[in-house]
């Protein structure tokens, strides 16, 4: 058992987790995810380490309750305990010291972006992050990102915070005022992916995905987390996760994250339900 | 000959019926009642040149526990069988006997062999009913600490057999539960799972952890078991973790699984309780399965169970040449698993959504016997068909995962990716470092990781007695 240390919210759906787990985090480096299970029924799911702290033995998780397991997380009170945590799992973030990188977050792809902006400030380089949400209230980590950032531009869609637009208006501003970058990396929603991807792609400017497929086991062993890449085929949880955005067959992914929609809905539907009544004996 | 032959054909197995089991993951063999068992024990000639000792990779003495459940003895029956085999209520089970021990059985020259197997899981059953436990010698705990990875039949054999040498064994395993495939790919209905986790215990209370959730290469490089955690010995036992798909067009679509995920979501998440267990996986009516083998055979007939219509099994070769069990093969026809002979998927298409719909084949015919002395297929020129299906789970075998190779440059691998190493002691050309089981001889057989993880044990125990001085 991998005790929960602490439950913050940080956005409506969004909670940061603090949970004990020494043997994920002694040789974890950033862009690296555990696998985690809750309960004996329960789902393996990949989440990204965000943060560690080796003094608790602890490793820090983001969480956007999409659907039954990560909501089920989010409501796990400090005290109880997730049965299994695996890892860390995935290849590190190929960090090139001293480089000029532009960190790009959309939405809970901030929970990624993250680790790997620390991880390339802590090797010298110059780090710029675009952080973008669709509204103010779903802007998460601000603060931690503006202080492992040399430069930051928070972005929404409906203009309620920070600049108005996408993320991808914001990297063209940037480019256009002259921004000089060694490389992009880009996290968040597959069409916020593919679309900066298409912005880098025409000024041969390198730009670094993070994918976030089905998985299964996160050792190799299943396949279930099969992306094409450039043509070739691998495995995000073991060359992965963090690919050549310019080589990544996004609409090959879309259709695959969709595999389960119907019985995650079900899932979902009766987890509300369970989760309802019980708030309802509650009071 | 002392003996002579009363009986010509196996005391039969009592089976749950084929219609009823066909929707279940109840268990399909029942087992021998004891009356059952002696009549087959009965049918041994005891004859002089004992061939099926040697037809076992682990050389159970097999006359001899036949012998003493012929007498009634089941004590004895067990203690010779746990001499050898620390796990004979599973190969009872999953033996491909009739390549093993019962293919060379003398009265199988004329007849059928002494079904072994099922005198095996017999005893074995029998012996856990009465909490019998192997004995097996131990003796005073060395302060030697052995690393094993992976928890499968070559893992937990050595894990077990170093323990009653007296070390202090670690089992490092990277999913939340132990056995290997047993667990995650041999379903419920041909092993229960309560036989693996009553092995499992076992070996708990001989003293040996068992670090779940621990994906080495990841968590910890072999390099940091001996420098970081002190360990002395490491034994790889990983097992052939890596799911082949062919080159056809169309494998990526939703619907198209590997045999391990379409298992490890069925066996190991529980998916075909759905929604009791959170992970889902496709409930479709129309299912191929492609191969020939144990794999593919599981696969199809969970398929059936998950509520499929269509069951299909689609076989490059003809019928003769599977290599799955055979018993198998008959189940699942009884089952009603449609078996789609002589035929290999060139293509799957898919709707819009990116899902399956149809699973196109080329149909085969056989030519000259190839390296492997089964007679090789060749296409027959345009003779292809259609099939409708909405899930296909490809079962073509499994390469040698790389995440330990790969982040242990001084371990040798073949061009498969199978690590090297000596048949006779699993020694690599790592210091300290043995393996053994599938990771090293490809996609084999329970019995024969067993064997390897004994050999391994015995291997590692003189290199600790040693004081580690001879190397590789
Ligand atoms: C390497 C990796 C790192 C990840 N890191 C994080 C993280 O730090 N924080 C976080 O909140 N999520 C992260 N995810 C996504 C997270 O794993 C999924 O949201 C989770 O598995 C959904 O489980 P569920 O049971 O709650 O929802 P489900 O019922 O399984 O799904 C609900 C909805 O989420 C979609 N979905 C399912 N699986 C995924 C997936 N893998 N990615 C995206 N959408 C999915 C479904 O299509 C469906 O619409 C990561 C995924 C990967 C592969
Ligand atoms: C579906 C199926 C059906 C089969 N049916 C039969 C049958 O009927 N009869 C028969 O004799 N054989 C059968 N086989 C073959 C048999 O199961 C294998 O030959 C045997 O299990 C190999 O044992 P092993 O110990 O080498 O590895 P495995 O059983 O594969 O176990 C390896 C273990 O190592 C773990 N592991 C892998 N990498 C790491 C890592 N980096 N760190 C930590 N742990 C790791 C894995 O999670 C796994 O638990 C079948 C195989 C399959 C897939
Ligand atoms: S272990 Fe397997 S091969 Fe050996 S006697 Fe038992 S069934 Fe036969
Ligand atoms: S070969 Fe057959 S008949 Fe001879 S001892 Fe073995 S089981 Fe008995
Ligand atoms: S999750 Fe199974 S191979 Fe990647």
């Amino acid at each position: 058992m991998y005790p929960v240390l602490s439950n913050e919210q940080l956005a409506p759906d969004v909670h940061r987790l603090w949970i004990e787990a020494p043997h994920v985090i002694r040789k974890r480096r950033p862009g690296q995810f555990a696998i985690l299970r809750i309960s004996a029924d329960g789902e393996r799911i990949p989440l990204t380490i965000a943060d560690v702290d080796h003094a608790r033995g602890a490793l820090a998780v983001i969480v956007q309750g999409v659907g039954k397991t990560t909501r089920q997380l989010n409501r796990m009170a400090p005290g109880t305990a997730v049965l299994d945590v695996a890892g860390p799992l995935g290849r590190p973030t190929d960090i090139h010291p001293g480089s000029r990188t532009c960190c790009i977050g959309g939405g809970i792809g901030a929970a990624v972006v993250y680790p790997i902006a620390t991880g390339v400030k802590a090797q010298g380089g110059y780090v710029v992050t675009i952080l973008g949400a669709r509204s103010r209230d779903l802007v998460i980590l601000e603060d931690d990102l503006s202080r492992v950032s040399d430069h930051l531009v928070v972005t929404t869609d409906d203009g309620s915070y920070g600049r108005h637009g996408l993320v991808t208006d914001a990297l063209k501003a940037l480019l256009d005022e002259g921004a000089v970058f060694d490389e992009v990396v880009a996290v968040g929603p597959l069409p916020m992916m593919r679309a900066v991807c298409e912005v880098t792609r025409p000024i041969g400017l390198r730009t670094v995905v993070s994918l976030n497929p089905v998985m299964v086991d996160g050792t190799g062993m299943c396949g279930g987390c099969r992306v094409q890449i450039g043509g070739e085929q691998k495995f995000v949880c073991v060359d992965g996760p963090e690919f050549d955005g310019h080589q990544v067959d996004f609409d090959e992914l879309a259709s695959r994250l969709r595999a389960y929609r119907e019985q995650e809905q079900e899932a979902a539907a009766r987890y509300d339900e369970e989760c309802a009544s019980a708030d309802m004996w509650a009071v | 000959m002392a003996k002579k032959i009363t009986q010509k054909t196996k005391t039969p197995m009592p089976c749950r019926d084929a219609e009823e089991r066909s929707h279940s993951f109840e268990e399909v063999s029942l087992g021998y009642t004891l009356e059952d068992a002696r009549r087959e024990a009965e049918r041994c000639i005891e004859c002089k040149n004992q061939p099926c000792i040697a037809g076992c990779p682990v050389e159970i003495d097999i006359p001899a526990f036949v012998k003493a459940v012929a007498d009634g003895d089941l004590t004895r029956a067990f203690v010779v069988l746990s001499e050898k085999n620390l796990l004979p209520a599973i190969c009872g089970r999953v033996c491909p006997q009739e390549e093993q021990c019962e293919k060379v059985c003398t009265i199988g020259r004329k007849f059928e062999p002494v079904a072994i197997g099922r005198l095996e899981r017999f005893v074995a059953d029998w012996a856990a009913a009465q909490g019998l436990e192997a004995e097996g010698v131990r003796v005073a705990p060395t302060d030697k600490k052995v690393a094993i990875i992976g928890s499968g039949p070559a893992g937990l054999t050595a894990a077990a057999d170093l323990a009653r040498r007296g070390h202090q064994v670690t089992v490092f395993e990277a999913l939340h539960e132990p056995g290997g495939v047993l667990i995650y790919g041999i379903p419920e209905f041909r092993l229960p799972k309560s036989i693996v986790a009553r092995e499992v215990h076992a070996l708990e209370r001989l003293g040996v952890e068992i670090k779940t959730n621990h994906v080495i290469g990841r968590t910890f490089t072999i390099d940091e078991l001996f420098t970081e955690l002190g360990y002395e010995a490491v034994f790889v036992a990983t097992g052939a973790g890596l799911p082949y798909f062919p080159n056809i067009p169309g494998v990526n679509l939703v619907g198209v699984y590997s045999a391990n995920e379409y298992l490890t979501r069925s066996n190991l998440m529980k998916a075909y309780r759905f929604p009791e267990s959170d992970t889902p996986m496709i409930r479709a009516a129309n299912v191929a399965v492609i191969g020939g083998g144990n794999t593919a055979m599981d696969a199809v007939r969970s398929a059936k169970r998950l509520g499929a219509e269509h069951a299909y099994l689609i076989y490059r070769r003809s019928r003769d040449e599977m290599p799955a069990r055979k018993e198998e093969v008959e189940h699942a026809e009884e089952e009603g698993i449609e078996f789609l002979l002589l035929a290999s998927p060139t293509e799957i298409l898919g709707n819009e959504r990116g899902r399956v719909t149809t699973i196109r084949c080329q149909r085969m015919a056989l030519g000259e016997p190839d390296a492997s002395g089964r007679r090789s297929p060749k296409p027959i020129p345009g003779d292809t068909f259609d099939l409708a299906v909405e899930v296909v789970v490809f079962a073509v075998g499994q390469g040698a995962n790389p995440l330990i190779s790969s982040t242990t440059p001084d371990l040798h691998v073949n061009k498969w990716g199978n690590i090297i190493a000596d048949p006779e002691t699993g020694a690599t050309e790592k210091k300290g470092v043995f393996a053994g089981g599938d990771i090293v001889s490809g996609g084999a057989t329970v019995i024969s990781a067993m064997g390897a993880g004994r050999r391994a044990a015995r291997a590692i125990d003189s290199y600790l007695a040693q004081g580690m001085t001879d190397g590789a």
